[in-house]
């Protein structure tokens, strides 16, 4: 083989203490999709953030085309036809695709509309993308965004391209539509890079892998060559159970949690609920699967009283809870811990210690004005050990714990709670595998305490084999409740885009 | 060619961190001495003189301790606010009120024994400066105003008010024309305890009070998780609204509290002029103290040489505005070193030369 197009060698960046990459080294051929695997924080983004100038490695070099090259910012990287698709899009709502694809670029004082268009229908036949030039940016779904955003750098000319998790907001079908795209542009002589997690794409995809381990580089492989439970060994450092488990236990006689007709609406009198009516047993686990803005965090709000519906009821243990007060709905036992995109946005509070944290829910328990601190540190202490949390000291900011320790600390406290219902989102959003599969593990253990469990989740394979019955939504409406064991990943896609299964060949 | 790198700081130890910040007071000191020398003063001299010219005798290290009680207050005040991330500007018109109200009971019951009535002035001058402080937050969460514009410009309402009593239906006819509202009743005024007027006592009550409310109670611990988010007050089943005008009303009681030591003790009476402005340094020395109380005394006592000597400055002939370039270099000293506890800067050579 030729010499490889890109090639990073000997990478090495530190922030602070922590060494985010090591000695790290890649190559990428021309034509070759190169995937990069491993957990959060082994150090992916960190390395193709070098590659596309965003950051500067401490040491090692990167070599483009045999010639040595440095870049100080993004500009440089774009300059040598680099380009890089971050998780969360980089582009002006407001404007219209075209626009965004020209900004930065244009060097006329005029825009000439019609050549620009010419050239994007260009692209788009030769890559198969579908970008409409004047349509805006806030009226595109979540794929059609990431289709400009591979538009803007194929329209500069790059021939590298770098994608950074690119998949975790698309539904299965809309990745079968970017992976054509990719494959697209490989067999044009392109280089890609993609970060990725999700095992069954990286097999789809790449060519090879780089597995990338607390900052090291732990191995190149080819893709033909290898296994999933290769990778994930590699991945992790030992070998692991893919396993989820999914105890029979036996159901309460009455649901503890029952939704009846909710409607919400937002401040534009939209419903962002439509008319949901479903049941929670306590005992089982009811998985919730929908494309990201589907109406998930507005029902978490709405249910544990942080939001008023517009209609409908909501019965807990058969008595209406609409209405009250997040209080007085936390009196009666329904725990929430709910996670937004950003775990530490309403859960927990970022700059105060773990002790501080846990004592959230319970500091009101005993009587008087003061804080009992004996308790709040025995139960700080009871936690962390309880849940194996890594941490220098009780009084460590919760900020600055690992992520998977940050949801420890958030689960920890509301099973301390001993909730009878407990609503989870996202729970294992950042994790690594084994911290993953510790979260399922706690979630099945409480199922098998007899607590309804509403599970609010992102990756169609864990939900199909954790839930007891899965609630597809889509645009705030509930499409079908299924039985997880029998549904097609296809079908639950064609699901969270709206599509209703036929009558007839329903499960 | 050399590359200067910024990267974030894992987190510096607290030793590293107190010795950078009193790097930034010494590196503040030496540059201000650099100004003072190019305007053609020795500053050194001029740095003893703050010294002696505020600790040197009993009645000038009293007077700077009179500030110093000023400031303290007002900056417990400022900091439950402020933990909350209430961004209490008002406590100019807080102390206005707060004496306003001990004005008013001066004067309402001058027959009064001196422990009683001196216990009401301070209990109606914490009540007048929390509602003072209550007006804004209620309008902030009935109409989502910015309290930071509210509460500066409730100062000026409460300042004219002050100023419309001495000049109009408060003006002590017994001071022939000119206009001053009556003195109080002796009964009324602070006993001295050591020389010095009994406020330092209250004061140091209310630096332990004040740490006990932000650390060990309930409302406290509510204040922290409010000012850190309100979804997550709100998630947790707290009540925002209580929680907000019940630290807002302690905010504004203790800058009123300030208003009525400053007119017991040191005014005696109450005058539209009676705050030298210290209800706007008083957010400098709680935020320099970092809203820690026992913090703000120390603080506030070195704020009050800085104001205290700029007057004797001016008097031996060098210009009083030294003390005032001092404080603004330090405040900005002090503020930068925030940058280097977070960051640290590293020097190295690019890639290419490394070649």
């Amino acid at each position: 083989m030729s010499e490889p197009y890109i090639k990073l060698e000997n990478i090495c960046k530190s922030f602070g203490t922590v060494k985010a990459n090591n000695n790290v080294s890649i190559d990428v051929n021309k034509g070759e999709i190169l995937a990069l695997l491993g957990e959060n924080g082994s150090g992916k983004s960190t390395l193709v953030n070098m590659l596309s100038g965003i950051y500067q490695p401490d040491s090692g070099s990167i070599y483009l085309d045999g010639k040595l090259v440095s870049f100080k910012s993004p500009k440089d990287a774009i300059a040598s036809g680099i380009g890089m698709v971050h998780q969360h899009f980089k582009l002006v709502d407001v404007f219209t695709a075209a626009e965004n694809i020209i900004m930065g670029k244009q060097k006329n004082v005029f825009l000439s509309k019609k050549r620009m268009n010419e050239q994007i229908a260009q692209l788009n036949e030769k890559y198969g993308l579908s970008v409409t030039p004047d349509k805006k940016v806030y009226d595109m779904s979540v794929s059609e965004k990431q289709s400009v955003e591979i538009m803007k750098i194929l329209y500069r000319g790059a021939d590298v391209l770098i994608l950074d998790e690119p998949t975790a907001v698309l539904t299965p079908q809309e990745i079968d539509a970017l992976f054509d795209i990719l494959r697209k542009m490989k067999a044009q002589g392109c280089s890609i890079i993609i970060i990725t997690h999700k095992m069954a794409e990286v097999l789809s995809i790449s060519d090879r892998v780089t597995v990338l381990r607390k900052g090291e580089c732990i191995a190149t492989v080819n893709t033909a060559e290898t296994t999933p439970q290769k990778l994930t060994e590699m991945m992790v450092g030992s070998a692991v159970s893919l396993e989820i488990e999914r105890p029979t236990t036996t159901l309460s006689e009455k649901p503890l949690l029952s939704v009846k007709n909710l409607l919400l609406k937002n401040i534009d009198d939209v419903p962002v609920i439509n008319d949901m009516s479903f049941d929670v047993y306590g005992g089982e686990i009811v998985g919730v699967a929908g494309i990201a803005g589907s109406g998930q965090k507005e029902l978490c709000e709405v249910i544990a009283g942080l939001c008023k519906a517009n209609g409908g009821d909501i019965l807990f243990d058969g008595g209406s809870i609409l209405g009250l007060s997040p209080h007085a709905i936390l009196k009666k036992g329904i725990s929430m811990s709910f996670v937004p995109e950003d775990r530490l946005g309403m859960g927990l509070v970022a700059g105060m210690s773990i002790t501080d944290n846990v004592i959230l829910k319970s500091y009101n328990k005993n009587p008087g004005p003061f804080i009992d601190k004996k308790y709040a540190k025995s139960l700080a202490q009871q936690i962390v050990k309880d849940f194996d949390i890594s941490t220098p000291s009780v009084n460590h900011q919760v900020k600055k714990l690992s992520g998977g320790n940050i949801q420890k600390v958030l689960l920890g406290r509301e099973i301390w709670l001993s909730p009878r219902v407990l609503i989870t989102a996202y729970p294992v959003r950042g994790l690594d595998i084994g911290a993953s599969y510790n979260i399922y593990h706690i979630l099945n253990e409480q199922k098998k305490k007899g607590v309804a469990v509403l599970f609010i989740g992102e990756d169609l394979d864990v939900l199909k084999s954790i839930s007891d019955r899965l609630m597809v939504i889509h645009n705030g409406e509930i499409i079908d409740i299924v039985d997880p064991e029998t549904v097609t990943k296809e079908d639950i896609g064609l699901m969270m885009l709206g599509h209703k299964k036929e009558e007839g060949d329903a499960v | 060619m050399m590359r200067i790198q910024i990267s974030k700081r894992a987190g510096v130890s607290r030793v590293a961190d107190t010795l950078i910040r009193i790097g930034a007071i010494i590196a503040s000191l030496l540059l201000a001495g650099a100004v003072m020398a190019i305007m053609g003063f020795n500053p050194l001299n001029i740095f003893s003189k703050i010294i002696t010219s505020t600790t040197s005798s009993f009645s000038r290290f009293s007077e700077t301790i009179n500030k110093t009680i000023l400031l303290t207050t007002l900056s417990l005040g400022i900091a439950v606010a402020f933990r909350m991330k209430f961004w209490n500007i008002g406590a100019e018109g807080q102390l206005y009120m707060g004496a306003f109200g001990a004005a008013l009971a001066a004067f309402g019951f001058p027959e009064l024994p001196m422990p009683l009535l001196l216990l009401i002035m301070g209990l109606f001058a914490f009540i007048f400066g929390g509602i003072w402080a209550i007006i804004p937050a209620l309008i902030k969460i009935k109409f989502s105003t910015s309290e930071t514009l509210v509460t500066l410009m409730m100062n000026y309402i409460a300042i004219q008010f002050i100023s419309y009593l001495q000049y109009g239906p408060w003006k002590d006819p017994a001071s022939l024309g000119a206009a001053k509202i009556a003195r109080f009743s002796d009964n009324a005024i602070l006993p001295k305890v050591f020389g010095i007027h009994a406020g330092w006592i209250i004061t140091l009550v209310l630096v332990i009070l004040t740490t006990i409310l932000l650390k060990h109670t309930k409302l406290g611990y509510q204040i922290d998780v409010l000012g850190e988010s309100e979804t997550t007050a709100r998630y947790a089943g707290m009540n925002t609204v209580k929680i907000m005008l019940l630290a807002v009303a302690i905010s504004g009681g203790l800058c009123g509290m300030a208003g009525f030591m400053q007119a017991s003790a040191i005014e005696k009476s109450i005058t539209d002029s009676m705050s030298g402005g210290l209800g706007f340094t008083a957010i400098i020395t709680a935020w320099l103290a970092k809203l820690n109380p026992p913090v703000m005394v120390i603080v506030s006592f070195a704020f009050s040489m800085l104001l205290q000597s700029g007057k004797s400055l001016q008097v031996m002939g060098l210009p009083s505005s030294i003390t005032e370039i001092l404080q603004g270099v330090i405040i900005f000293f002090v503020l930068a070193s925030e940058f280097f506890i977070n960051y640290k800067i590293s020097f190295r050579k690019t890639a290419k030369e490394a070649k």
